[in-house]
């Protein structure tokens, strides 16, 4: 019989904590890391997700007949009567202090969002009307639950006073919390319970429609060239070695580029998607190349080989049989080389893309603003209000990145083929 | 039809794997193994004699290699095969809940078929398993088992003066020793080797095939060959595997001279590849 | 039949028109190639050109070696300072001291995250984490600016408060530290790529020998993709000190010549953003030290990562 071999576990030894232990670190580094994500994503979804509803308050204003020329509503100026119509609902504001007060209880806007109102609805002219306008930002953030009033009044924005004028109009059901779609139907404003996303969304969207347009092309061009053509000399090692460090130049390089070159050389219009674009492009060249070489490198060579065998020039197969073949997996790449460019900032704020601008932009030479670099302008502003409306506009941006990623890995199953 | 082919097949080999010697070191009952779906091993019976050297012989695809790797529960590596029946070393499971995997893979040790040093010096290699192991106390006992190793492997000679040059500027034969001596260095008990002259020269085959000999004095060893002539040359017992059962199983001089079964006849004479 | 047998197969080329087609498709392929070319000419050149004209103006020497940064040139010449002053140093110094932290967070938490992936994880986990770390990397980087300005900072300086200590809102700590999360995607993809490459022959030795797991890890795989970590870890270096949004939002304006991690500072990206933005003439010294900046940043990011790439494909090998 043979002696007794021992391979017994020994429980607790040295070497069986360590090994535990090792294992455990790595856990945690990975907790760590996607708690953090957790963390933020959920502290952003939490603060944001009420800027998609706005309060309203109802205001019943005398609008007169003999004040407002129905032909010309637009030229009419609404604030006297709508500061006529507050001070009629609380009369006990009589000085100074508590007429302004009063005002600011509605957005600043209050008398366009009126005026907009009767140009819909003429007939409103010469009666008593009953008319719906936003909060102030300060009122709209307050209903949400979003400011300590157990602090001393001179720290908060609303006095006590104000206070109680909200909680009359409550009782009354004058006050209302409605969708806030002029979030998704608006440009920029200086007050945050006007501000929309619509004007940087079609700016991010106009660039990024520039970016593809040169971009892909170029990319996938470059990527046949170097895979299937070039012969391997020292040149094409140069322009291969060039496009890998490009691909790892800091983002904001890109942008000086953009400054010194599209703008005060060429004097191409400031701010524009145009330029936005043509930055984008550069930046994520190297992204779509590298992608495109690797899902031509992924046609097996025995496709090249048949289409060569029935007498197909180099050029024919490429063009008829491998592109072809390789085209969903430049896609895939060229998708998610547009997601980075759709996240990045820092070049555009380098060609003067943080300009304020309120108007949706119409085309590509339209000064315009971009939805990343929108978060960074809310971000900066010390009002309570944008707060919300950052982290809002972050949920948006972040469901575009999602969207196009899930629509990188949808196409990538659907269409890629495996050999 | 097949079932009945099936039926005989069972049949035949139990009849001629009933060898059951009596100092064994390992011994397999009843193992099946699965790679996900696939069932690799059939029914595994095998006794393996202390002291001596098994050869598993048969065609690519038998199963040798993986009966092999079962032995130190190398398998556990590849998340998608697992074991089922019983392995004993020196009479106890090896896939008890109280076994160490760790301890066990110390006891039997693996040559493996392409020499894999690590990319260390060559004394590092070595001394790599007695460190981890904790069995030397000094640099002066290191430093011994180090060259006992070496000689062991029959190295020593070659490498003595070049101990913290990179084991991976051996040549094949010389890494593939290399990889012997650190496997005796952590003193298993059991050395297996799947195909371990597979990628040399037959020069340097002729080397290995000597130190195997030397080494069955005090290891217990068994290979996994392709090639019958090394089979017949170095071992005592061989088993004959096909399609994942074992076949036949004997004296080496047995297996080649009077094969029992008919497969083994048409593998040795070469009518089965 | 007569008239088919008197045909000759015709074997050279006849197709003129479709050569010409050929090169001048092929012309198109290297043109489209040289785009990335004269990308790359034209940072170098914009910068370049920019930089020296910074130069005709403030001395190489004072830029590199100068202490001071307060590019702020006064409206009137007789004005105290009127000249500013345009020492780098403090930039870089915090540059330097907030990608130190962002690596001290990413290395060790890129690396076991790495490791857990590549060794530990079951395939059901990995196929779960693996996505969730893209994601991480994928979320523009504004947005980790945001969270580290309104979240991670005011949680620093409130816990700084708590022990006594104080800690600046703008710490380079709490730039530094959300930094480092961003990067750990980077360095934990880069790092799995290079641990996997390392041959599975090496892991089998070890575990034959009867190492546990992790002393395989420890002791045989990574040594062996060292190279490659490193190679990984210089990459992720220069994606932190090319870095910008974060530090635009989270770090500080003032040129503080510090090395404590509570104090606030400054880096190069934030002062070519703040230099930058709004309306400037384009030709006074603050503007044109932008694109001095810019030059110091592209070298510096250039060296890393050539070394990187040499490093990586040395290991490939």
């Amino acid at each position: 019989m043979t002696d007794h071999i021992d391979i017994i576990r020994v429980e607790g030894s040295t070497r069986h904590r360590a090994q535990k232990r090792f294992q455990l670190y790595g856990l945690l580094a990975v907790s760590l890391s996607l708690a953090f994500l957790f963390i933020m994503v959920g502290s952003i979804v939490l603060r944001g997700s009420s800027a998609f509803r706005q309060s309203f308050v109802q205001v019943e204003i005398e609008l007169p007949a003999d004040a407002i020329d129905p032909d010309d509503v637009r030229g009419t100026r609404f604030g006297k009567f709508l500061k006529q119509a507050l001070r009629n609902k609380f009369p006990q504001a009589t000085t100074q202090k508590d007429k302004k007060q009063l005002y600011k209880l509605v957005s600043a806007t209050a008398e366009y969002s009126i005026r907009e109102q009767v140009e819909d609805n003429p007939q409103l002219i010469g009666t008593h009307a009953k008319i719906w306008v936003r909060t102030s930002s300060d009122v709209d953030i307050y209903l949400k639950g979003y400011v300590d009033t157990d602090l001393d009044e001179s720290k908060r924005r609303l006095s006590d006073q104000q206070l109680e004028w909200l909680a009359l109009l409550q009782q009354e059901n004058k006050i209302e919390s409605r969708i806030n779609t002029k979030f998704f139907t608006g440009g920029d404003s200086r007050e945050p319970e006007q501000v929309g996303v619509l004007g940087a969304v079609i700016g991010s969207a106009l660039s990024l429609l520039v970016c593809f347009l040169l971009s892909f092309p170029l990319g996938v061009l470059t990527a046949v060239y170097l895979e299937e053509f070039a012969p391997k000399n020292k040149f094409n090692r140069i322009i291969e070695v060039n496009i890998n460090n490009l691909a790892a130049v800091p983002s904001i390089v890109f942008g000086l580029l953009g400054l010194a070159i599209f703008l005060n050389f060429f004097g191409l219009p400031r701010s524009t998607p145009l330029v936005g674009g043509m930055v984008l492009a550069l930046m994520t060249l190297p992204t779509i190349i590298i992608a495109s070489r690797a899902s031509l490198r992924a046609v097996p060579p025995s496709i090249r080989e048949a289409a060569m065998g029935i007498g197909a020039s180099k050029v024919q197969t490429t063009f008829h049989h491998v592109v072809p073949l390789a085209m969903p997996g430049m896609l895939t790449g060229s998708i998610i080389g547009m997601a980075q460019a759709l996240g990045e900032t820092a070049p555009l704020l380098m060609i003067g893309m943080v300009a304020f601008i309120v108007d949706v932009p119409q085309g590509i030479t339209d000064a315009t603003t971009a939805l990343p670099v929108q978060i960074f302008l809310w971000a900066d502003s010390p009002e309570r209000g944008f707060l919300e409306k950052t982290s809002a506009a972050i949920m948006v941006l972040l469901a575009f990145l999602i969207v196009m990623n899930l629509v990188a890995i949808i196409l990538r199953r659907r269409l890629e083929q495996r050999w | 039809m097949n079932s009945i082919v099936m039926r005989e097949n069972i049949n035949t080999m139990i009849e001629h794997s009933d060898f059951a010697p009596e100092n064994s070191i390992i011994s397999a009952k009843n193992v099946d193994v699965f790679y996900g779906e696939k069932q690799a091993l059939f029914n595994m019976n095998l006794d393996v004699v202390e002291n001596s050297v098994t050869a598993l012989i048969g065609p690519s695809g038998c199963g040798k290699s993986t009966l092999l790797r079962c032995f130190n529960r190398m398998n556990d590596v590849i998340p998608i095969c697992h074991v089922e029946g019983s392995i004993t070393l020196g009479g106890q499971d090896i896939h008890a809940s109280n076994v160490d995997v760790v301890s066990l893979r110390q006891k039997v040790g693996m040559v493996f078929q392409k020499p894999n040093p690590f990319p260390k010096s060559i004394y590092d290699n070595i001394a790599y398993g007695p460190r981890i192991h904790g069995m030397t106390t000094s640099k002066a006992e290191l430093d011994e088992v180090v060259e006992k190793s070496l000689k062991r492997a029959g190295l020593w000679d070659e490498v003595k003066d070049r101990l913290d040059k990179l084991g991976t500027g051996l040549s094949g034969g010389q890494q593939q020793r290399l990889c012997i001596a650190r496997a005796i260095a952590v003193q298993p008990k059991v050395i297996l080797m799947d195909e371990p002259c597979s990628a040399l020269d037959p020069i340097a085959t002729a080397t290995v095939e000597e130190l195997i000999d030397e080494l069955r004095e005090r290891f217990t060893i068994i290979i996994v060959t392709h090639s019958m002539q090394q089979a017949a040359r170095v071992s005592m017992h061989t088993a004959f595997f096909h399609l994942g059962n074992l076949v036949e199983y004997g004296a080496t001089s047995d297996i080649f001279t009077a094969p029992k079964d008919e497969r083994t006849q048409n593998y040795i004479t070469g009518r089965i590849g | 039949m007569q008239q088919r047998n008197s045909q000759t197969i015709n074997v050279t080329r006849n197709a003129t028109g479709q050569k010409t087609r050929e090169i001048l498709v092929l012309a198109l392929l290297l043109v489209c190639s040289l785009v990335a070319v004269l990308t790359t000419i034209g940072i170098v050149a914009s910068l370049a050109f920019e930089a020296f004209r910074f130069f005709q103006e403030v001395s190489l020497f004072d830029f590199l070696f100068g202490l001071e940064w307060s590019p702020q040139t006064a409206l009137r010449s007789d004005q105290v300072g009127s000249s500013g002053s345009f020492g780098a140093i403090p930039l870089i110094t915090g540059t330097l001291l907030i990608s130190a932290i962002a690596m001290a967070i990413a290395t060790p938490l890129g690396l076991l995250s790495a490791i857990y992936l590549a060794e530990y994880a079951s395939d059901g986990a990995r196929s779960v984490i693996k996505p969730l770390l893209e994601l991480l990397a994928g979320i523009p980087t504004v947005v980790y600016g945001f969270f580290a300005a309104l979240v991670i900072a005011p949680m620093l300086r409130n816990s700084g408060e708590n022990v006594g200590l104080v800690i600046s809102s703008e710490s380079a700590l709490a730039a530094g530290l959300t930094m480092g999360i961003m990067i750990v995607p980077l360095v934990s993809s880069l790092s799995d790529d290079v641990i996997n490459a390392v041959p599975q022959s090496l892991r089998d030795a070890s575990y034959a020998l009867g190492s546990t797991q992790a002393e395989t890890i420890k002791q045989v795989v990574l040594p062996a993709a060292i190279p490659g970590i490193a190679g990984s870890l210089l990459l992720a270096a220069s994606r932190a000190i090319g870095e910008t949004m974060i530090v635009v939002m989270a770090a500080g304006l003032a040129a503080n010549l510090t090395a404590n991690p509570f104090e606030a500072v400054t880096t190069v990206t934030v002062q070519i953003v703040t230099l930058l933005t709004g309306d400037q003439e384009f030709d006074s010294a603050k503007t044109l030290s932008a694109f001095a900046l810019g030059l110091l940043l592209f070298i510096i990011t250039l060296c890393m990562n050539v070394a990187a790439l040499k490093i990586v494909d040395r290991y490939k090998e």
